[in-house]
């Protein structure tokens, strides 16, 4: 079964094709979900958000001039959306969050590797990094974004990108370190 | 990195690891890491946790779950509140992507060459029949007497490969047409669709029933 591109469901979207919009919210509203929970933390918050997203995607579809990928486009309106959130927020509701996001780190590295497999502390410590840091580490893998890409979204040079990327996988490592995995990089 | 002669060239395919994993990088670049990979066996260990966090981070981000319905409620009732859009006509690009969106390559391959041999055929049909306006009692062209050269509405239409001499007559005769110009490039040929302008919700009305006919295989409106 053949399906229609992004690039047309967005040329229909711009007449005013409640359809494609169906069509395109089913295929991505997901991933951009993920993508912006991972950065505002907050389940209420991101679904708020992909409507604000998507919407915004329906208002400026007749502007999409095709010059990246339209989820490449929907990426980079999500993260100024999630930004903007996170800027809105009262302090001490981001100070919650994050003392929930590293109040798992109490145990010592030996009782964390006794309670959990390695997968699982390699998750809980992709959780652990900064929001700088999740963003590259989740468009790169989970979203599939090349270098070019991520600049896009981002708003970076490809250089910084990459540079990005390899300080984040530092981090990781460090991070592992201190719950006494040592992958012996970098 | 790596600590060789060849350190910073080492260093930079080190950086392209997460996209190699991915499977995002370009054709040239891959094949350097490759070729990297195959004679660098400390690369290679290194790529290995590289899967490994690429294959963490999928998990991760797949446990996260999905919106509740409420997102989707949401967006569809703000975009039923948004004002009537007026219906803008796509770009010539956006409807040949779209016409090429729904065509495998394999009947992409048999279409070219079908359509190459229809247009050389409909040229030549379509050339003979506005040659023979005024004589034959169908429909008229462009160079009738009873309408100014300009004055109308007029559509760009080309037609299906697979429609005859006799379709594309029949089609002329019963909706009142004539071609005014054509077949430029990709086969297309300018008809006039009516004596007088018309107003644009009756040629939206009119590109839909043309494109709903089997004759047309592409129509829009033009000036």
């Amino acid at each position: 079964m053949q399906t229609s591109s992004d690039e047309v469901l967005i040329s229909r979207i711009a007449n005013g094709d409640r359809l494609a919009m169906q069509v395109l919210f089913a295929r991505h509203h997901v991933r951009v979900y993920r993508f912006v929970l991972r950065l505002v933390r907050n389940e209420a918050t991101a679904e708020d958000l992909i409507s604000e997203v998507f919407l915004d995607v329906w208002r400026q579809a007749a502007k999409f001039e095709g010059r990246s990928a339209v989820s490449t486009w929907m990426l980079g309106i999500a993260r100024f959306k999630a930004l903007s959130a996170l800027r809105r927020k009262p302090e001490q509701e981001l100070d919650e969050e994050t003392a929930a996001a590293i109040e798992d780190h109490s145990d010592d590295p030996e009782v964390t590797l006794a309670k959990k497999d390695k997968g699982a502390v390699l998750r809980e410590c992709l959780t652990g990094l900064s929001a700088e840091h999740r963003e590259i580490v989740d468009l790169v893998y989970y979203h599939e974004k090349s270098v070019e890409e991520v600049a896009q979204i981002v708003g970076i040079p490809e250089a910084t990108v990459k540079t990005r990327m390899f300080y984040a996988r530092k981090k990781l490592s460090e991070l592992l370190k201190e719950r006494g995995i040592d992958r012996g990089w970098p | 990195m790596t600590s060789d002669k060849n350190a910073p060239e080492m260093d930079s395919i080190e950086e392209l690891l997460p996209w190699h994993a991915a499977g995002t990088l370009s054709r040239r670049d891959a094949e350097r890491v490759e070729a990297a990979l195959a004679r660098d066996p400390e690369l290679a260990r290194r790529f290995a946790l590289v899967r490994e966090e690429f294959g963490a981070t999928i998990t991760l981000n797949e446990t996260l779950g999905a919106p509740s319905a409420r997102a989707m409620e949401d967006l569809f009732a703000r975009i039923d509140a948004e004002p009537a859009r007026a219906r803008r006509a796509p770009g010539f690009g956006a409807r040949i992507a779209a016409f090429f969106d729904g065509l495998t390559p394999r009947t992409l391959a048999w279409a070219s060459a079908a359509a190459v041999l229809a247009i050389v055929l409909q040229a030549g049909l379509i050339g003979v029949m506005v040659s023979k306006s005024g004589t034959t009692g169908g429909y008229e062209t462009a160079s009738a007497p009873t309408t100014a050269p300009g004055v109308g509405a007029f559509t760009i239409i080309r037609f299906a490969p697979q429609a005859t001499m006799d379709d594309i007559n029949r089609f002329m005769e019963m909706n009142h047409f004539s071609v005014v110009a054509g077949p430029s490039g990709g086969g297309l040929y300018k008809v006039r669709v009516a004596d007088a302008p018309l107003a644009s919700s009756d040629m939206s009305a009119l590109m839909q029933k043309l494109q709903a006919d089997k004759v047309v295989g592409f129509a829009a409106p033009t000036r």
